[in-house]
């Protein structure tokens, strides 16, 4: 069929197009006016999107695996091609990665006045490789486009060199996630050392029953380096650091899919190869632990800071945390529920970052305190827009129906009671409210003005401060800004509302928990999906409506609360109780990468200990 | 007696990988860090290459010399080493390029005297 050829080389090119645009701007951007480098990458990436679009629509209905060169496997099904492969979340995550990074581009239109196409470029290389990454159907490509991925973040993160704080956190980000890369690499080498294979559907075949401790540590190893992406407990340290400084757009891009991706890696890597291996017996567990780790710290450190992006950066470990937890259970329900919370947490917490930028732009600060009632101070469309979108972004955070992110949260939610984890919901409410009463203070404070003006409180030398538009732009917030954040909560909020969406979730998480699909489609050909019959999609029930309702008034109060605290009796210093396991952990949040490489290999240590047998 | 020799170049690459581990968690200056990350990938190296690696196998170039039925080392992981060096030069450069800016910033490269990024 035609067709079908078609789609196999659509996928490499999906990864080529954006590499080739990018070493031609670097090339010749030096010499081209900044609108047109600017418009040649918006193309591009439209391009990209719509390719990733199409390849969507076609996983719809079944996979698509493309043996790149033409090295396909023989008769018995093994060779040393290298596959690319999508199903219906592969192709998902790129074209979200896709879709955020157009918003990103259109907000920072303009944004970067410095000679020559360093941003573009990087953006280009930081789509492949993300790109890259979704598709790859074995794990040493997987490292290859992690790096890429990775490489294009660590320069993005530092792009503002005049700013020290700025390289600093890039330097951070590059080496702990260097480190954890290079001990993917070593657990990469033992698998092939165990079976001389790398393809994840071979894998499946030749690790199928081994239940020896040599794939555990082989397991953990490989992992690490997309935990520490994935800024999991206690790898997560380099992710605040790198979201105080990194420009916000980039930003945008960080939080909603490149943490994601980290997850899906560990999923992915374990559902086709690991799942009949000792390791099945210890990732429920491992799951679980991490996740509540990550999300006690990640809600805990968001309601202390008072560096928005900071605080949105934490918010993001605790979702993270979430997800983890919810994912711990296993079963295709939850992992649904958890793709509709990404796809809606990455629009949301994208608008935030966009606010956050504009209220850089507006005041050159981002701290809350010296941003008190600033909000109040934008004047007209402009002002109401800003005070809209932040509100609303902040209240769909904490899962405001319709938005996606409540939706998934609800679904996931439901999954886990089913599952018997009774507790599952109230945790989930517990973290949500935390998280977005803590946004939502900041929107009370610096966009109502709500409270009493903080006093007597000297404004930190806050990182990240430095970064400002350095083109003058005028009086006036430009339009673009406000759109592209406009545009991102109306996603999110339209994402919770189409059924097809949720039915395409879920049918979406049983053919990625399918792995006999997954092999006999990369190893065989077989690339349609087993016929099931097509679920109802799962919507908004009372339940869910009623937890969400619980949700938001939990998420309300804490807002409050941290608000009115300095008026409330005995609200001016906290107690000992408080103040010691808080002082604790933001020494632990050092700044130092010695520090975070020594909590990397304590959490190599716990992965370890959490999955080994017995 | 060649059974522990066989283990030998993982411990030797082990060694290598915690060295530069260490290196980075004690350092003060952050191109010692830099260099110290290079180490422990260096690590790397010798451990895939180990893993391919065969008494008496030559290097897998067939030819009029080297037959089917010639011992030869694993081709597979000597090009996974080969991409992991393209990879650590980039990374490695990309970092020092970044520390060098520090430095004509702030004048130094201690990272404890760097303290902006404290949560």
């Amino acid at each position: 069929m035609p067709g079908d050829e078609t789609a196999e080389q659509l996928l490499p090119l999906l990864v080529i197009i954006p590499i080739f645009a990018a070493a031609v701007l670097i090339a010749v951007g030096q010499r081209l006016p900044g609108r047109l480098v600017g418009a040649v990458t918006l193309i591009v990436v439209g391009l990209v999107g719509v390719g990733d679009t199409a390849a969507l629509i076609i996983t719809w209905h079944r996979r698509i695996v493309s043996w790149l060169g033409g090295w396909r496997p023989g008769r018995g099904g093994s060779g040393v091609g290298i596959a690319f492969q999508a199903d219906q979340l592969s192709a998902g995550l790129i074209l979200l990665a896709a879709g955020l990074m157009i918003v990103a581009l259109a907000f920072s239109w303009h944004y970067f006045q410095t000679p020559g196409s360093h941003f573009h470029a990087l953006m280009l290389f930081f789509l492949a490789g993300m790109t890259g990454f979704a598709l790859a159907g074995d794990i040493f490509t997987m490292f290859v486009f992690f790096e890429l991925m990775g490489v294009a973040a660590y320069a993005l993160t530092g792009l503002k060199v005049e700013d020290p704080s700025a390289v600093q956190g890039a330097i951070n980000f590059g080496i702990v996630n260097s480190v954890a890369a290079y001990l993917s690499l070593i657990g990469i080498g033992m698998v092939y050392a165990r079976t001389g294979e790398l393809n994840l559907a071979e894998l499946s075949r030749s690790l199928a029953g081994d239940h020896s401790p040599f794939v555990v540590i082989a397991f953990v190893l490989l992992c690490i380096g997309f935990l520490v992406k994935a800024a999991v407990v206690p790898f997560h340290f380099w992710l605040d650091d790198a979201h105080a400084v990194a420009p916000t757009p980039v930003c945008v891009l960080f939080s909603g899919v490149m943490v994601e991706l980290g997850l899906y890696g560990v999923l992915r890597v374990y559902q086709v190869s690991f799942a009949d291996t000792a390791v099945a017996d210890g990732i429920g567990r491992l799951l679980l632990v991490l996740g509540i780790a990550t999300a006690a710290v990640g809600a805990v450190m968001c309601l202390l800071q008072r560096h928005l992006k900071r605080l949105l950066a934490y918010s993001t470990i605790a979702h993270m945390g979430m997800f983890l937890v919810a994912l711990s259970t296993g079963d295709p329900e939850s992992l649904a529920g958890i793709m509709l919370f990404v796809l809606g947490h990455a629009a949301v917490k994208g608008a935030l970052f966009l606010c956050a930028g504009i209220l850089l732009d507006r005041f050159g600060s981002i701290d809350e305190f010296t941003l008190w009632g600033a909000g109040r101070r934008l004047r007209g469309w402009d002002g109401i827009g800003v005070r809209s979108i932040f509100g609303l972004a902040a209240l769909g955070l904490a899962g405001l129906p319709p938005f996606a992110a409540g939706l998934g949260k609800s679904l996931a939610e439901t999954a886990m009671s089913e599952a018997g984890a009774g507790w599952g919901p109230a945790f989930m409410i517990i973290v949500s409210a935390l998280t977005g009463g803590a946004v939502l203070r900041v929107w009370l404070r610096v966009v109502v003005g709500a409270g009493s003006e903080p006093e007597g409180i000297e404004a930190e030398g806050m990182s990240g401060d430095e970064e400002q538009m350095e083109v003058d732009v005028g009086e006036d917030i430009p339009n673009r800004m406000i759109i592209s954040a406009g545009v991102l909560v109306a996603i999110g909020c339209g994402l919770g509302l189409v059924p097809s969406i949720s039915a395409g979730v879920t049918a979406a998480a049983a053919r990625f928990l399918d792995t006999h699909g997954y092999v006999a489609a990369v190893l065989h050909g077989r690339i349609g999906y087993p016929r099931a019959a097509a679920p109802a999609p799962p919507g908004w029930d009372l339940h869910g409506l009623l937890l969400s309702g619980l949700t938001m008034a939990a998420a309300c109060a804490v807002a409050a609360l941290a608000v009115l605290r300095p008026r409330l009796p005995g609200g001016q210093r906290p107690s000992r109780v408080v103040r010691t396991p808080v002082r604790l952990l933001r020494r632990m949040h050092s700044g130092r990468v010695g520090d975070y490489v020594v909590w990397l290999l304590i959490g190599v240590g716990v992965t370890a200990a959490m999955l080994a047998p017995g | 007696m060649t059974a522990v020799l066989g283990y030998y170049p993982y411990a030797v690459a082990g060694a290598i990988v915690l060295l530069g581990l260490v290196g980075i968690a004690i350092s003060r200056d952050l191109v010692h860090a830099v260099v110290c990350l290079s180490v422990c990938q260096s690590g790397t190296y010798v451990f895939l290459l180990a893993v391919g690696f065969q008494y008496g196998g030559v290097a897998p170039i067939f030819g009029s010399t080297v037959h089917r039925g010639t011992p030869v080392v694993d081709p597979v992981v000597q090009a996974l080493s080969l991409t992991d060096i393209v990879v650590s030069a980039a990374v490695t450069s990309m970092l020092l390029a970044l520390v060098i800016q520090i430095a004509k910033r702030r004048g130094t490269v201690d990272p404890d005297e760097l303290r902006s990024l404290k949560g």
